[in-house]
């Protein structure tokens, strides 16, 4: 009681100074609004900023005083609270009324105590100390019966609330969620909400009431107990799964507008509540189909009530279309969905075209089909003035690559980052380019280069996070490593060195990057290239001493196990010993070094030799090593390593140390300056040669001489991916071609032969860019309008089949011809079973291609329609850029194409015994003899030579009756495939450059003559039959192409080569989705885009 | 959730910001949440501005409001841009109809809203929006709803402070002294409660 009497007595003096200065509440309103509106009208009257600045600190110094004034009423205070929450919407500090608010909030009748929480709410954030001293008045405010001040205090209290006060508040509002007052209970649902959102453990035991929330009669608590559920269900759908009947049966009524007419927005019924739902079934249906069948009712209902034109429909549609494909699906729906998003994508106006371009992106890796449909409005969206348009028609472009379009898209993703001027779309799409690059490693030394200066560029510009800079470099060393330009990494680890400004923000990313490559150092059976090794090592060994006292002797081990790979250089090898060496001063156990050492020491490199033997003088001498190999003078560290160069030429180890000991001493030189001629050693080194010892071989020298020395002992694997554990590294497929052919020699030198003998062939074919097509017009194409050439392409294929048509029918072939075919042949090897003499040298290739078939066979069976869909998706969305009817041919290929891996495989690996063949086959046997009507108009008659048409029975004539065109081509041996008394099936396959022919031969034994024949192939889809030919004259001959031509070839081949298949581990308490997205993250170096709808 | 309102006029002078996700920096120094939020009002108009009037009402958030989840979602009236920033679980369209249910609630209340309404009762457009929106949650989308309960406000309001000036202090000096039993004013009755047809379903 004392302290009213107390607020009272500190009051009256404020009322009568009021009454007597202004006379009247009226006056005081006016006077107020004429001061602030002074103060606007001032400030809009300024032209610079600085008179601004001027002003308002005058008036905030006015106000100062006023406020802290004790003659001051509440009802000034809340005009002052006024001007000053103006003030600081400027962007001006007021932070002296902060106080003067809260006691507004606190001590004022209705009105102020509205201006002083609003104050307090603009004023304060979370972690603010003053914050607590507003926690009584809220718990006063809460208890009162004036519905008024309750709402407020609710208000607060869901905007900004301390965290550790909540308990004092909560049994308050809890209580609040049975008022009689829906809108008090609604508030007090959404400041549970808020509760929830900041310290969700204190609210767990109030789950119950939410769910009575869900069911109050009040429509509006209701739909503001949907924002906790949504919440909640998107943490962990499963724990919901018992709610999704009552969600769907909210929909329910609300679609079917039996909500009163208050809900409705233009004649809508509710849409805000309909689109909460809807993201909420989205979220429960996920990957669930039995919770998804529940909700496919209401799921169509909505599709087809939303036919209004009104932009809050298309609100609702684009939830329906996004929750459809978020759930199980069901393909009537999935099918009106597509409908939809036609819609969108075609609209004139623009944000539903972006909103469709949005949900195309995310149905894209379920659909790619509907992205095929839209083509034409994709690539009007790629040029759009609007640039978040073009933005999300990147994204979309993004998650459809492959290797086929890599290149354009990228290079569209270039064209805009030209155009673009802001940051965040800058860094994020650099970092796209370069996970890309890593993806798809097509990219030569020069794009590598020019995406290194292109993220090095946008560090400058826009120094987003150390984590954006060190992760986009580890993708371009991935992707680049051993064909980049030397300069790259030693560049990069010369800024990791020298550092920008910011000395903390410097140990900050060498830190970064210390982990980050340790976690990829964990990552097993991934292979690095060499330089990206050489960077990591050179890392760890610098910097490593950043991760704390007990770490280094993990490093070291890490870098012992790298160091004991197989597929490790020994010029990397160098650098990893380089890196123990340094770290060994800070182990305190060596146990690891000595074992190095001892295994090294007596190694057959020199080099590796001597950097062992200095590891071990230097290890036996602590002190001496500590003081030579201080921690985070790498700049320093640089002489070093040069003048230890030079040293190690010395052979004796005596001489080494002496070399070490003069560079101890000549320390503080280098300290002052960096002499990178070494010139202070002249004289030193003037003295050992003239005691004989060996003059300085610079380091690439000695390389060479080693390499010479090691022609005949290889210490190297063959090949980085074809080592016994499987196929798991990303290889391009030069790699492929390379390692197979690499025998026994040492691998650089190997790889270079075969690198100087391969280039003849591929050349024309590989470039850059990727796959080259024969035609140089398509290189052109690109870079002028690059949707087109796929087209063209295709249109090229047809030109070429036609072609080859001529050219079977007149033989002769040029000489170019035949050096194409070589080339092809040298595409294809291992396609054929006349390659037996390529396959001895290339067992691992096979088995990789082995296993490969197993998987399409798993695909064809049907089991498994998720890696179907996978598949398909990989070849089909290919051909996004081809025009809608190439599409059918293009699909076709896919298939074929699998069809005739399977086929060639078979003939490889199992004999004759082609098992997939046998589904044809067993049709073929049935062949029924009727008129050939399947074929289309443009057959080609092939005439056997006559003398085969009498001899039909052996299979020895069956091969001289093979078409004169075989002759020129690969070709197998004819198997019989089928007999019975009349006639007899056999067939063989002609590899020829640009298609595969399946030749049926069909020998009629008994004389009687053959009528007509109806061919029937099982699987119709998987073959187009362009162009058959069927001879009838008593022996027959079907000649079945599967088309496939040697670009396309090339393209799936190169898809396939990239193709990655990883097993990760994931633990069960990585179920929930972030951390499983980390696990990607790492492991598969995957980029989280979006995660949409979850 | 939406994660900021902001308003701002044709040449950038900002008419309304209220944040519903505090944008500070790590606690340790307190620095003040404001100049991260002065940057975030001047970097939207910076983006919003420079946009045509045919182009989408969507935009890419910067770095600043927190990357590729979250959203600018703006319309813009004469001389005033209303941008809301939302994260992505708000629906776009959704969020654009709230800015134009917004504006039209602005428009009833203040009868022909300007940017002057804006500058000089910048209070009750705080009010009008918290009415819509609570915590950074849609609380209502009713246009009549939001009104109605402004109105209510109002007049209780008045109300209680045309008990008159002077006693003001003691009423609510007596106010704070906690006496239930006191009967109160709290006749907002004219909040229309509807019943809604939804039977309960559990």
């Amino acid at each position: 009681m004392s302290d009213i009497v107390e607020k009272t007595l500190t009051a009256l003096p404020g009322l009568f100074l009021q009454n007597q200065s202004t006379g009247g509440p009226g006056a005081a309103k006016a006077s107020f609004s004429s001061r602030l509106g002074g103060l606007v009208r001032g400030i809009t009257a300024l032209t610079s900023k600085h008179e601004e600045e001027k002003l308002i600190q005058q008036e905030l110094n006015n106000l100062k005083a006023t406020v802290s004034a004790p003659t001051t009423t509440l009802k000034m205070m809340k005009e002052c609270m006024v001007r000053l929450i103006y003030c600081e919407m400027l962007g001006y500090d007021a932070s002296f009324g902060y106080i003067h608010a809260i006691k507004l909030a606190q001590q004022g009748n209705l009105l102020e105590k509205r201006v002083g929480y609003l104050a307090v709410s603009l004023f304060l954030h979370e972690n603010h100390e003053l914050l607590l001293l507003l926690v009584n008045t809220v718990v006063k405010d809460l208890q009162s019966t004036n519905l008024v001040e309750v709402c407020m205090a609710l208000t607060i209290v869901s905007q900004i609330f301390p965290r550790e006060m909540i308990p004092a508040v909560l049994p308050l509002i809890e209580d609040k969620l049975q008022h009689s007052k829906e809108i008090i209970r609604r508030k007090a649902v959404l400041a549970l909400y808020k509760f929830h959102v900041i310290a969700p453990n204190q609210v767990q035991h109030i789950h119950i009431k939410f769910r009575k929330a869900l069911c109050d009669r009040d429509v509006g608590v209701m739909a503001a107990s949907l924002h906790i559920y949504l919440k909640m269900i998107k943490e962990n759908s499963s724990a919901y799964k018992d709610l999704t009947g009552s969600f769907v049966t909210i929909l329910k009524q609300v679609v079917g507008g039996k909500l009163p007419v208050d809900f409705n927005y233009h004649s809508v019924p509710a849409p805000w509540l309909q689109i909460q739902l809807l993201r909420i079934l989205g979220l429960l249906g996920k990957d669930d189909q039995r919770t998804s069948e529940l909700m496919y009712d209401v799921l169509d209902e909505s599709l087809r009530r939303a036919e209004l034109n009104h932009n809050v429909t298309y609100a609702i549609l684009f939830e329906c279309v996004h929750t459809v494909y978020s759930i199980y699906p069901k393909s009537e729906l999935l099918e009106k969905a597509a409908k939809c998003i036609g819609k969108f994508v075609l609209s004139p106006k623009i944000n539903l075209k972006y909103l469709g371009l949005k949900a195309l992106t995310y149905v894209i890796q379920q659909d790619p089909t509907l992205a095929l449909q839209h083509q034409m409005t994709i690539i009007e969206c790629l040029d759009h003035p609007d640039p978040i348009i073009k933005r999300e028609t990147l994204e979309l472009l993004y998650r459809i690559t492959n290797a086929q379009n890599i290149t354009v898209i990228v290079q569209k993703m270039l064209e805009y980052l030209h155009q673009s001027k802001e940051e965040y779309i800058i860094v994020n799409l650099v970092g796209k380019i370069a996970e890309l690059a890593e993806k798809y490693p097509l990219f030569g030394p020069q794009v590598i280069q020019y995406l290194y200066v292109l993220v090095l560029n946008t560090v400058d510009t826009y120094a987003p996070d150390n984590a954006w800079f060190i992760q986009t470099m580890n993708a371009v060393f991935s992707v680049g490593g051993d064909v980049m330009h030397p300069d790259i990494p030693n560049n990069f680890l010369r800024l990791l060195a020298e550092g920008f400004d910011d000395e903390t923000e410097n140990q900050q990313l060498r830190l970064y990057a210390v982990q980050s490559y340790l976690t990829l150092l964990d990552v097993e059976n991934v292979f690095y290239p060499q330089r990206f090794l050489q960077v990591m090592s050179w890392v760890l060994g610098e910097y490593a001493y950043l991760l704390g006292k007990e770490t280094p002797e993990e490093v070291i081990t890490k870098l012992y196990r790298l160091l004991m790979s197989d597929s490790i250089s020994s010029e990397t090898k160098a650098w990893l010993i380089a890196a123990v060496t340094k770290l060994t001063p800070q182990a305190h156990s060596s146990n690891i070094v000595e074992r190095l050492i001892q295994e090294f020491t007596t190694s057959l490199d020199t080099c590796l030799r001597q950097h062992a033997f200095e590891l071990k003088h230097l290890n036996e001498n602590v002190e001496f090593m500590k003081s030579l190999l201080p921690v985070d003078k790498s700049c320093e560290d640089m002489v070093l390593l040069k003048a230890r160069g030079l040293a190690l030429t010395f052979e004796d180890n005596d001489d080494i140390a002496l070399a070490l000991k003069n560079l101890m001493e000549m320390k503080p030189f280098r300290i002052q300056s960096v002499d990178s001629s070494l010139s202070f050693l002249d004289g030193f080194v003037a003295e050992e040669l003239s005691q004989g010892a060996a003059p300085y071989k610079p380091h690439h020298q000695r390389q060479e001489e080693k390499l010479s020395q090691e022609k005949v002992l290889n210490f190297e694997p063959y090949g980085l991916s074809f080592s016994s554990s499987g196929f798991t590294g990303r290889q391009s497929p030069a790699g492929i071609s390379l390692g197979s052919d690499v025998s026994g020699n040492s691998t650089e030198t190997g790889l270079k032969e075969t690198n100087s003998l391969k280039l003849e062939g591929i050349k024309k074919l590989w470039g850059k860019e990727g796959y080259l097509p024969k035609k140089g017009s398509k290189t052109g194409d690109e870079t002028e309008a690059p949707p087109v050439p796929q087209e063209t392409m295709i249109m090229e294929n047809v030109d070429q089949t036609m072609t080859k048509k001529d050219q079977s029918q007149v033989p002769t072939q040029s000489k170019e011809e035949k050096e194409k075919q070589l080339l092809a042949s040298s595409l294809f090897v291992g396609l054929g079973s006349e390659s037996t003499v390529n396959l001895l040298g290339k067992v691992d290739t096979v088995s990789h291609k082995f296993r490969r078939k197993s998987k399409v066979k798993e695909t064809k069976s049907g089991e498994t329609t998720s890696t179907h869909n996978m598949t398909c998706s990989s070849f089909s969305s290919s051909s996004n850029m081809a025009y809608e009817e190439d599409y059918y041919l293009d699909n076709f290929q896919d298939r074929g194409d699998k069809e005739l891996k399977k086929i060639s495989l078979n003939s490889e690996l199992l004999d004759s015994e082609s098992l997939s063949e046998l589904p044809l086959v067993e049709k073929l046997s049935n062949c029924r003899l009727s008129a050939p009507s399947l074929f289309a108009d443009n057959m080609e008659v092939f005439h056997p030579p006559q003398s085969t048409a009498a001899s039909v029975a052996s299979e020895i004539s069956l091969t001289s009756s093979l078409l004169e065109e075989t002759t020129e081509h690969m070709h197998s041996d004819p198997t019989e495939v089928c007999n019975n008394e009349t006639i007899s099936v056999s067939s063989y396959k002609i590899w020829k450059d640009d298609c595969l022919l399946m030749v049926w031969s069909l020998s009629n034994k008994s004389g009687l003559e053959l009528k007509n024949a109806n061919l029937e192939i099982a699987p119709v889809e998987y073959f187009k039959l362009q162009d058959t030919a069927i001879v009838i004259s008593g022996n027959m001959l079907i000649a079945l192409p599967l088309k496939i031509s040697t670009e396309d070839f090339g393209k799936l081949w190169l898809s396939f080569a990239n193709d990655v298949k990883q097993n990760l581990k994931m633990s069960e308490s990585q179920a929930a989705l972030p951390s499983t997205l980390k696990t990607l993250q790492q492991e598969l170096r995957l980029h989280v885009v979006d995660i949409i709808g979850s | 959730m939406i994660k900021a309102i902001l308003i701002f006029n044709n040449h950038g002078k900002p008419r309304l910001s209220k944040f519903y996700q505090p944008y500070v920096s790590t606690p340790p120094p307190p620095i003040r949440s404001e100049d991260t939020q002065q940057q975030i009002i001047r970097e939207t108009f910076h983006l919003v501005s420079k946009r045509d009037e045919n182009v989408c009402n969507f935009l890419e958030g910067g770095l600043l409001i927190g990357g590729s989840d979250n959203k600018l979602i703006y319309r813009h009236y004469a001389t005033l841009y209303f941008v809301f920033c939302v994260d992505s679980s708000e629906s776009e369209l959704g969020i654009l109809d709230l800015i134009q249910v917004f504006v039209e609630t602005l428009d009833k209340c203040f009868e022909n809203v300007c940017e002057l309404d804006l500058i000089f009762h910048v209070d009750k457009v705080h009010n009008i929006l918290a009415e819509m929106v609570m915590g950074g949650m849609v609380l209502e989308t009713n246009m009549n709803e939001i009104v109605t309960q402004i109105d209510a406000q109002n007049k209780l309001e008045k109300s209680e402070a045309g008990l008159a000036g002077a006693p003001a202090r003691a009423v609510s000096a007596v106010k704070n002294m906690n006496l239930p039993e006191i009967p109160r004013n709290i006749n907002i009755g004219d909040i229309s409660i509807k019943v809604p047809n939804l039977p309960s379903f559990k």
